[in-house]
């Protein structure tokens, strides 16, 4: 659970994680292990078409949740089950205690249910004095520990097997043995007699089908089939969003809920609930059941433009499987109650602004989470968002507000980026800074920064632009901030290698920052501004492509430029014209100038790569930056190439020691492969990997792409 | 036909069940009894006494086949009876602390996943294919299907009233301490399913 109270705290907490030997290790295995297990899960499964009819189908159940909410219930109620609606947590908390003190329950058994931890249930009902016992084997473990889930379906999984021994030696009284194995045979007889004994059970459901008042519950342990046959009365919590019209779209989506989940085509259990069923022990041999529905919050978030796509949630926790800040910190850094990049933001709306504020600055924007959502849900667009809406409801930090000021003038900022040059004389070291001032110093020394160019690429371009005659098409580039003014060379090394192929060059000089980072920061205003001010500096250059050589540039610029313009007056047309023209530079070299072997003298220097986030996963460029590689240099993969280097702009600001350690395991897999050349698509991962090979002296020479491409041209 | 028993045999194995091709009924009922005569006694999950040893094992062989017809369950009994098993049908809230096998013919087998169907309205079999620790279901091979949304008009038929409907997918298991799989969790420890050429 996630209390700490401002940013200073929650840092320390991180801290505290990254100290957590065992919990790093066991990370990194399942992190690793899981991308396999899910790969081969998904083997022959159209993932992006399943993707799209999940989004679709709850999307459609989102709109018309009223009429399924009436349709579930009428086809409930014909089966004898009383569905009851909470507004809040309270009030399901008290409906469920209510129905248990009405019945004279003693105990209590529960299969696994988030939304009942979304209530805090078991604590309101240990209050009512009644005997609460958790059945799902991780569950259990963290109600004797005292402890919150720290994934949704993994709830223990930052314990050792030998944290769990202890407690179940503690719990048997007797030395047991540490084999998983062996613990789980524990489990499974200590829980037997609260199974035989119990007089109620509590279950959540996955699924709520509207046509035929079904619920539907995922389970591996057998136990939510034990919680809801042998007590005598059987209540569902769920969410309203839980409600689905037809089985059929219950069907699908549990095609893609476990292999999400832990790779498995399906868990062991898959149990369909119609009703009050046969009871041995029951009034008239029937079960007593009900289900509460829980709101919390839910129509208000129904009725969000923007966030209403949360509900397309399975609540697989893959988004936390593959991300590398939860890999590093665990759930319970990176979540209140629900955890991962769907818990970031459910915190903000189930429990509040409060408990969200810190959390929600715990996203690198690396986009892992949004390419395997099982909703397809856009997750760092909802966390950036959230991060304006609170800085909204806050006012604005005053370093984002004067950051933001001096972004939308480009005259001012690009005035303060030369008088930098000035200002770093004292400082300058080669390419690098020695030193930093101390107001930038702090927790930074793990990477070098670099220094500012003498003369930003703004400068040279009049004198390096290539003379054309009948062009077979033409470029306008766009350099973003750090290649202008930081890394000019590699924006030369470009056009160096677009020359060889008579194209038509052009710098339009009103271009500015792209406005991802005040972005990132939650400035709204200033994100838009900027916006408009690019799309108006290119509008009059009648190019036929605009290349970045910064794959975070080039992803803002083609998918993040529409949304942030469709409602500004006279720039739909204009950012479509816009954005469809963005393309990144390797991309642009390989399908477009489509340079070959032929243009190069392959050298035989090994080449590593490291695939910046915005490239490979928000535009999808795979292929063409290794095969340009190969065709220059002797490419050496690495492992876990498509993995954050760490920077995420003004992520490796707020979290230094997150930012720093995802880049010594990045360094350490690319030193690995004694290559002693490094390349990439985006200047933010070179500025932070050419840093810290700076630091850790290993030798390696970080350059983009581009710069390989223009050393070795014939 | 044999194909799609194939392809149902390759992706339940997957998930560690026990798949057999069989030719009849009496096959299966020989096949029920003889595992059970032969296979270790059950371990009692709830203590008999609040002085008996743990882990503490069964002295009989016991199980339940709760929703065969008549005459099925005459034949099974046969089996059972020659080979010192004890086959029962009802009373199941009296065996908590477990049995050796629950006996089942299942309503469908999805290939996608090498899941059973099995209908489960009836507390005897629901209790039954829970606490032992081997369900031995009997799959027809004309009920295979290709994924449970091919099956849709069967699934939507068996829960169209009152209904407890279950997919169940290789014996119980968790991977819950330290993400190490562990076979057997709250439910059987063993699923057998027994592909019946019909």
């Amino acid at each position: 659970m996630h209390n700490a109270e401002n940013l200073k705290e929650y840092r320390e907490d991180m801290q505290e994680a990254l100290d957590n030997e065992f919990l790093r290790k066991s990370m990194d295995a399942f992190a690793v292990g899981y991308r396999e297990n899910r790969a081969k899960a998904f083997a022959g499964i159209d993932e992006r078409a399943l993707i799209k009819k999940i989004a679709d189908c709850k999307d459609y159940a989102v709109k018309n949740n009223a009429a399924l909410m009436k349709q579930f219930t009428e086809e409930a109620e014909k089966r004898g089950v009383h569905v009851h609606q909470a507004k809040d947590a309270e009030e399901a908390n008290r409906i469920i205690a209510e129905i248990a003190k009405k019945n004279n329950v003693k105990k209590i058994i529960k299969s696994k249910s988030m939304t009942s931890e979304e209530t805090l249930l078991n604590h309101y009902l240990e209050d009512e004095n009644l005997n609460v016992v958790e059945t799902d084997l991780g569950e259990w473990i963290i109600q004797m520990r005292h402890e919150g889930p720290s994934h949704m379906v993994m709830p223990a999984i930052h314990l050792s097997r030998y944290q769990v021994q202890d407690l179940f030696s503690k719990r048997t009284g007797e030395k047991l043995d540490s084999d998983p194995v062996k613990l789980t045979k524990v489990a499974r007889r200590e829980l037997r007699r609260d199974f035989a004994d119990a007089d109620m059970g509590i279950s959540g459901a996955n699924f709520c089908v509207a046509e035929n008042g079904h619920i539907g519950i995922a389970t591996n342990e057998g136990n939510a089939r034990l919680t809801t046959t042998a007590p005598r009365i059987h209540v569902a919590i769920a969410g309203i969003d839980k409600l689905v019209p037809k089985l059929t779209d219950a069907l699908t989506a549990l095609k893609a809920l476990p292999r999400n989940a832990t790779g498995q085509a399906l868990t062991s259990y898959v149990t369909w609930i119609g009703g009050a069923n046969e009871c041995a022990i029951g009034e008239d041999e029937k079960k007593e059941m009900h289900i509460v529905f829980l709101d919390n919050g839910r129509s208000k978030i129904a009725e969000d433009e923007m966030f209403s796509q949360i509900f397309r949630c399975v609540r697989c926790g893959a988004c936390a499987n593959v991300c590398p800040v939860y890999r590093l910190v665990g759930g319970h850094k990176m979540g209140h109650i629900y955890i991962g990049a769907i818990g970031l933001i459910l915190t903000y709306f189930f429990h509040g602004e409060e408990k969200a504020k810190n959390l929600v600055h715990n996203c690198i924007n690396c986009g892992a989470c949004k390419s395997i959502c099982a909703g397809g849900i856009d997750l760092p667009g909802l966390i950036k968002e959230l991060r304006a809406r609170i800085n909204q409801d806050n006012g604005m930090p005053i370093e984002t507000n004067l950051l933001g000021k001096v972004l939308k003038n480009r005259k001012l900022f690009h005035s303060l980026l030369r008088f930098g040059k000035w200002a770093q004389a004292p400082m300058k070291k080669g390419p690098y800074l020695r030193h930093l001032p101390l107001m930038f110093m702090k927790d930074q020394g793990f990477r070098s920064f670099p220094s500012i160019a003498d003369k930003p690429f703004r400068d040279r371009f009049s004198e390096i632009k290539p003379m054309v005659h009948n062009p077979k098409h033409r470029v306008a580039l766009f350099s973003g901030c750090v290649q202008d003014f930081v890394y000019p060379e590699q924006m030369e090394a470009a056009v160096k290698v677009m020359a060889r192929h008579n194209v038509a060059i052009d710098f339009p000089m009103d271009q500015s920052c792209c406005g991802l980072p005040v972005q990132m920061m939650g400035e709204k205003q200033a994100t838009i501004d900027v916006a408009k001010q690019n799309v108006d500096a290119f509008e009059g250059t009648n190019c036929d492509y605009i290349v970045t050589l910064c794959a975070s540039c080039a992803s803002h610029l083609k998918e993040g430029y529409a949304e942030l313009l469709e409602n500004e007056p006279g720039y739909k047309a204009k950012v479509e014209r816009f954005s469809a023209k963005i393309i990144d530079f390797s991309s642009y070299a390989h399908d477009v100038l489509g340079v070959s072997a032929d243009d190069f003298n392959k050298s035989s220097e090994k080449v590593a790569y490291h695939a910046s986030c915005h490239l490979c996963r928000e535009l999808k460029v795979v292929e063409q930056p290794r095969n340009l590689i190969e065709m220059a240099g002797d490419y050496a993969p690495s492992a876990e190439e498509d993995v954050c280097c760490g920077f995420g702009g003004t992520f490796t600001v707020k979290f230094p020691e997150l930012s720093s350690t995802l880049l010594d395991k990045k360094l350490t897999n690319i030193e690995a492969t004694g290559a002693k050349r490094l390349v990439a698509d985006c200047p933010g991962c070179l500025l932070h990997l050419g840093g810290g090979s700076n630091v850790r002296n290993n030798g390696i020479k970080v350059t983009h792409i581009a710069e390989l491409l223009a050393e070795n041209l014939k | 036909m044999s194909d799609l028993k194939e392809l149902f045999r390759e992706k339940a194995e997957l998930v560690a069940a026990k798949v057999t091709n069989i030719k009849s009924m009496e096959e299966a009922y020989a096949y029920a009894a003889n595992y059970v005569a032969e296979k270790n006694p059950c371990e009692l999950l709830i203590p008999s006494s609040p002085s008996a040893p743990q882990p503490e094992f069964a002295e009989e062989k016991i199980m339940a086949a709760p929703e065969l017809s008549d005459e099925q369950y005459a034949a099974l009994a046969k089996e059972c009876e020659a080979k010192g098993v004890k086959l029962i049908k009802d009373g199941m809230r009296g065996y908590m602390a477990g049995i050796d096998a629950g006996f089942t013919i299942a309503d469908a087998g999805l290939i996608e996943t090498g899941s059973i169907v099995q209908q489960s309205n009836g507390e005897e079999l629901r209790l039954a294919t829970m606490v032992s620790e081997v369900h031995v279901a009997v799959l027809p091979a004309s009920k295979i299907f290709e994924d449970s949304i091919a099956a849709e008009k069967l699934l939507l038929e068996l829960m169209s009233g009152v209904a407890y409907t279950a997919f169940i997918t290789g014996p119980s298991r968790t991977a819950d301490i330290e993400r190490t799989l562990a076979i057997g969790a709250h439910g059987p420890l063993e699923l057998h399913i027994l592909l019946l050429e019909d």
